[in-house]
């Protein structure tokens, strides 16, 4: 049914095109502005990163070539050794997120949970304030506690970070959970715990599974908090590109940029198929 | 046990969690910023920061308030154009198109950008092949221009989504009927359409002026030098002189540009609910 009235503007609209003619060229240009707009900073990422010299007025490069490449990614470079303390920061990061998390989303998506409104909200806090203020006050906490500059500061940051995201993606995944199958599953004989990790968690793992993806990430991409935690210890990905970009070498930091770039249009290219923008239209009516 | 305190139980450790590496921080910003060495109240870190950095706070509210209408006039005519324009394959287009930036990173986006719209990149290079400039006329777009390109650029994905999502689940009966009583399509924007998204079109705005204050890297990166965003003041403060008080200080004026910011929605929007 739902399905049905998103077509009808299509029929409606065809009808009517022939006063429209006048606007197409106008919709051609925005698209042709986007185009541009979207497309002409990757490719200038994308040509820096096989540009070996590349200087004022040249409109292209002088020299081409995959010499910053083979240096990124011999083994002793800078980068592979970030690369590694990113993912490994990033499968942490997922690892307390999920432990955390699941219980909680479980919990909220129960209709005997006390003050629910009042926790979902507390999830959100995060996104409501400036984190910046945040992160230099817990670099300081941090200090006092023998936390800063090690991977568990930062891991704890980054959890932080990505708790709000997975917890509301646990939730939405545990409601969506048939709870009769739970049920017929209790009064064959099998105990809570049984049913929860052979009926409940099985139906859920989609949705933890993203909030994975999602946590996985934003720990990959986070900048300002690793940059007052875990500076200059703890080298991120994120602070290798801006420590590179600012040392003026744009091919390390290009290479890098899109070693971090990549993930996150596939990402996009996969939830692309499955996130419908009327999905999220909830959201602004909340 | 009682199935609520059980479910309290589970909740725990996430709400701890928050509680502890977030309010507490915030609290503890909040105390900072308004009490001296001594632990009495005081407001020397604001007079401090208003003499040091005043230009800094009136540069960012700048940036960030252009930022949010350039948004708003980009957001609104995509989601326009994708809501009511019949050339399917210019909506499907548009409709991949924008979404493309939604998880780059702003550090990703800061490089891309700097290195575009500098003085040798790519935008002018295409400017001066297309013969509208020479390559003498060409200006260096990092700044003010490029901070605020990179902000519209990085957050057009969420602001569209939210507002695109809106208008398609608006009535389609409406449009519909608007349609048959001979309304024009900007009418039925502006008079059927935009009324009802206006909450969504707030939560995105307002979500992205957060976030626009949050971020460290696009400041640093595509900034140069003074005047600068108060994100910058921020960590320049800590790092260089472990300054927490005026950071702090700082910090405080930034959420209270924030909440000015959701305070002038949040009343709107609930001025318009008690007029229906």
């Amino acid at each position: 049914m739902k399905e049905a009235t998103m077509t009808l503007p299509g029929t409606w609209l065809a009808k009517g095109r022939r006063k429209l003619s006048a606007s197409l060229p106008l919709q051609t240009l925005l698209l042709l502005f986007m185009l541009l707009a979207m497309f002409g900073p990757l490719l200038n990422l994308l040509i820096w990163t096989v540009a070996e010299s590349w200087f004022f007025p040249h409109a292209l490069p002088s020299q081409w070539g995959l010499k910053y490449w083979y240096q990124v990614f011999s083994p002793y470079s800078d980068v592979s050794g970030s690369l590694l303390t990113s993912v490994f920061i990033a499968v942490l990061s997922v690892a307390v997120c999920l432990l955390i998390s699941v219980p909680a989303g479980y919990a909220l998506s129960r209709r005997g949970m006390p003050l629910r409104v009042l926790f979902m909200l507390l999830f959100l806090i995060p996104q409501a304030f400036p984190n910046l203020t945040v992160y230099m006050n817990i670099a300081r906490l941090f200090y006092q506690w023998g936390l800063n500059g090690t991977v568990a500061g930062v891991v704890l940051v980054h959890s932080v970070h990505g708790l709000m995201y997975s917890v509301w993606i646990c939730v939405a995944a545990f409601s969506a959970v048939d709870p009769l199958l739970a049920r017929a599953s209790r009064n064959l004989g099998a105990g809570p715990v049984y049913t929860f990790w052979h009926i409940v968690l099985p139906q859920a793992s989609p949705g933890i599974i993203a909030a994975s993806i999602f946590v996985f990430l934003e720990s990959l991409d986070e900048f300002t908090g690793t940059f007052f935690v875990g500076a200059p210890d703890i080298t991120t990905l994120p602070l290798l590109l801006y420590n590179a970009s600012m040392s003026g070498n744009y091919q390390v930091s290009s290479i890098t940029a899109l070693i971090l770039l990549v993930p996150s249009l596939l990402f996009m290219l996969v939830i692309h198929k499955f996130m419908r923008p009327e999905m999220l239209s909830k959201l602004g009516k909340g | 046990m009682r199935p609520s305190l059980k479910y309290l139980l589970l909740v725990a450790p996430a709400a701890l969690m928050i509680a502890v590496l977030f309010l507490y921080p915030l609290g503890f910003s909040l105390i900072a910023a308004f009490t001296n060495d001594a632990r009495q109240l005081t407001f020397a870190h604001f007079s401090k920061v208003y003499a040091l950095y005043s230009s800094d706070i009136l540069f960012t509210l700048v940036i960030v308030l252009v930022s949010v209408a350039l948004l708003a006039v980009i957001s609104i005519t995509l989601s326009a154009v994708i809501t009511l324009s019949p050339c399917r394959p210019i909506v499907r287009m548009l409709g991949f198109l924008y979404r493309l930036p939604l998880f780059i990173p702003f550090i990703v986006a800061a490089q891309m950008m700097r290195t575009f719209l500098a003085k040798n990149g790519l935008m002018n290079n295409a400017l001066v092949a297309t013969d509208l400039f020479t390559p003498l006329e060409t200006v260096s777009w990092l700044g003010w221009k490029g901070i605020i390109i990179t902000f519209v650029w990085k957050q057009l994905a969420f602001a569209t989504l939210l507002i695109c999502g809106a208008m398609a689940a608006l009535e389609q009966s409406q449009i519909l009927a608007a349609r048959n009583l001979g309304a024009s399509r900007p009418r039925i924007l502006f008079d059927i359409i935009l009324p009802q998204v206006l909450p969504a079109i707030g939560v995105a705005l307002v979500l992205s002026t957060v976030t626009m204050m949050s971020v460290l890297s696009v400041p640093l990166m595509i900034g140069v030098g003074t005047p600068t965003m108060m994100t910058v003041d921020m960590a320049f403060r800590v790092n260089s002189y472990g300054d927490y008080a005026v950071a702090n200080a700082l910090g405080v004026v930034s959420l209270l540009i924030c909440g000015a910011l959701s305070w002038f929605y949040l009343r709107h929007s609930l001025q318009q609910k008690g007029g229906e």
